[in-house]
C-alpha cells in the first residue's frame, strides 16, 4: 500500500512512539490517582509531555497544556467555553466540520456567527476581519491549514487583528500542529486546539489545548480529579479544570514519544520534506489534461496536501480505482469541509486528496503520478 | 483510464459502524461485495457503502435481517 492520507492521519508513527504506548501499557497507573510508584510514573510521563507540547507551541508553562481525545473535543470546548448567548464570533469558509457544527449549535442559542467567504483557490481576505468585526465580537476561530486543500491561514496576521481589537483568538491546528511552527504568545492565541494523531505523530485518542494564562474557560464536564475530593465542584485551575476523568495516558506517552522525535528531527526539517514531495507530486500531475487541482500553490509554504479531480469523474470513484488498481489510499468525498467545497465549486463532484508524510518517498510519489495520468481520459 | 463500470447493488448505512458490521457479517458468512467510498450518484458526503452484484439482493437482505443491521438505502447504480 501507498498511504497518501496522511492529512486524516499519519499512518507511519516512528517506533519510540509505538514502544513508548507498549511499555506504558505494561506499567503505567492512573495519574493523580494515589501516591504509588505506577500512579506517579503515569503522573510524571503526562507531565512531561505537557512540558514537551508547551515548548513545541511556545506556551507560557506546561500547565496551560490540557488533553482530550482530539481536536474536536479541544474545539467544542473552546467554542462552547467561551461563548454565550448574544456574542459575535467570525469563522471562515476554510473550517472543518469540528469548527463548523459547535458554531452552527451556538447559533441556535442566540450566538452571532459570521463566516468569512473564500476565493476560488481558498484563500480568505484578511480585510474582510476588520469588516466583521462588531461591538458584541467576542471571538475568532480560524483553521491554521485548510484539511481540504493545504492552504494556511496567516495566524500571525490574524492574531494581531484579533490582539488590536481586544478578541480571543481560538486556532484549529490540527493540520500544522508539529510541522509548522507554532508560537501561541507571538500569533496571539487564546486557544489553540490540537491533535495528537495527525502531525504531531502521536496515537489516535490523543489531542489538547493550550488555553492562555488567566483565561476561564466553562468545562462541559466535571468529575473525577484527584484532588479536592470534597468540593462540590470540579477545580477551576488549568489543566486539571478540562481534564475530568482519567487521561489515556497510554496514548499520552505515545504522543509525548512523538513529540520528543520531532523536537530532536525537528520540525522545519519533517516540513521540508514534507513539502518537497508536496511540490514533486504538484508538479507532475498540474499539467495533465483533464487533471484540476484545488488550492493556492503560489508558494510552497502550506500544507503537504494536494487535491484534485480528473475531469468529471465522481472522486469516490478516482479514490476507489487508485486503490484497486494501484494500491495508492487517498481521500475522497467532502472531507468534513461543506463550506470550502461549495467555494471550490466541488460540493457535488468531492475531490481526491493527496497527502504527503516526510515518511513517503520519492518513487511513491512518481507511482501516484503515473496513476493519475493514466487515469485522466485520452484526449 | 477508469475501469469499464457495471451497474451494481450499493448499499448505504447510517453509521460506519453499521458499515463496518456489515463487512464482518458478509466475511463470516461468505457473502459477497467489498466497501467502496459512497458515490456521489447517491450522497456528496462521505462514508462508507456495500457493493455488491445485482444478483446479491435477496441473499444480502436475508443476511441483514439475520444478523440485525440495517441499510439506509439501497439503489442500483453504475460502478
Amino acid at each position: 500500500m501507498i498511504y497518501l492520507d496522511n492529512a486524516a492521519t499519519t499512518i507511519r508513527k516512528p517506533q519510540t512512539v509505538i514502544d513508548a504506548v507498549a511499555s506504558a501499557m505494561c506499567s503505567m497507573g492512573n495519574a493523580g490517582r494515589g501516591v504509588n510508584d505506577a500512579s506517579l510514573g503515569a503522573a510524571r510521563t503526562i507531565y512531561e509531555a505537557r512540558e514537551k507540547l508547551a515548548r513545541l507551541f511556545h506556551a507560557e508553562q506546561p500547565k496551560q497544556i490540557a488533553f482530550t481525545s482530539n481536536s474536536t473535543e479541544s474545539l467544542n470546548i473552546a467554542v462552547k467555553g467561551t461563548l454565550v448567548p448574544g456574542d459575535h464570533v467570525i469563522t471562515t469558509a476554510l473550517e472543518h466540520n469540528s469548527v463548523l457544527r459547535p458554531l452552527y449549535e451556538l447559533e441556535k442559542t442566540g450566538v452571532e456567527l459570521t463566516i468569512l467567504d473564500s476565493d476560488r483557490l481558498g484563500r480568505i481576505n484578511y480585510e474582510d476581519f476588520h469588516q466583521e468585526i462588531r461591538e458584541n465580537t467576542k471571538a475568532i476561530v480560524c483553521t491554521h491549514g485548510s484539511n481540504l486543500t493545504g492552504n494556511l491561514i496567516d495566524i500571525r496576521r490574524v492574531g494581531q487583528i484579533a490582539a488590536k481589537r481586544g478578541l480571543l483568538l481560538i486556532v484549529d491546528a490540527s493540520q500544522t500542529a508539529g510541522v509548522f511552527p507554532i508560537d501561541v504568545q507571538k500569533m496571539h492565541i487564546d486557544i489553540l486546539c490540537f491533535t495528537g494523531h495527525k502531525g504531531l505523530l502521536g496515537p489516535q485518542g490523543t489531542g489538547g489545548l493550550y488555553v492562555r494564562p488567566g483565561l476561564a474557560v466553562r468545562p462541559f464536564k466535571s468529575g473525577g480529579s484527584g484532588v479536592q475530593t470534597y468540593s462540590k465542584s470540579h477545580p477551576a485551575e488549568m489543566p486539571t479544570a478540562l481534564e475530568a476523568g482519567t487521561l489515556n495516558g497510554h496514548g499520552i506517552a505515545g504522543l509525548s514519544a512523538a513529540a520528543d522525535y520531532l523536537l530532536e528531527t525537528g520540525i522545519d526539517a519533517v516540513r521540508i520534506r514534507e513539502q518537497e514531495l508536496m511540490d514533486r507530486f504538484y508538479k507532475g500531475v498540474r499539467d495533465i489534461p483533464g487533471v484540476t487541482v484545488y488550492g493556492d500553490f503560489t508558494s510552497m509554504e502550506r500544507c503537504a496536501i494536494v487535491t484534485l479531480n480528473i475531469g468529471d469523474y465522481d472522486s469516490s470513484e478516482v479514490s476507489d480505482e487508485l486503490l484497486m488498481t494501484y494500491g495508492i489510499s487517498t481521500r475522497s468525498g467532502g472531507h468534513c469541509a461543506p463550506l470550502m467545497h461549495q467555494a471550490l465549486g466541488t460540493a457535488e463532484q468531492g475531490a481526491v486528496r493527496f497527502s504527503f508524510s516526510h515518511y513517503n518517498t520519492e518513487e511513491e510519489v512518481d507511482i501516484a503520478i503515473r496513476a493519475v495520468r493514466e487515469l485522466a481520459p485520452e484526449e | 483510464m477508469m475501469r469499464k463500470k457495471e451497474l451494481k447493488l450499493v448499499l448505504t448505512f447510517h453509521t460506519t459502524a453499521d458499515a463496518m458490521a456489515m463487512e464482518k457479517a458478509c466475511k463470516e458468512q461468505n457473502a459477497p461485495g467489498r466497501l467502496i467510498p459512497v458515490p456521489r450518484a447517491i450522497s456528496a458526503g462521505c462514508g462508507l457503502a456495500w457493493c455488491a452484484g445485482l444478483d446479491t439482493r435477496h441473499i444480502l437482505k436475508q443476511l441483514m435481517d439475520r444478523v440485525g443491521i440495517e441499510e439506509q438505502d439501497m439503489h442500483e447504480c453504475m460502478i
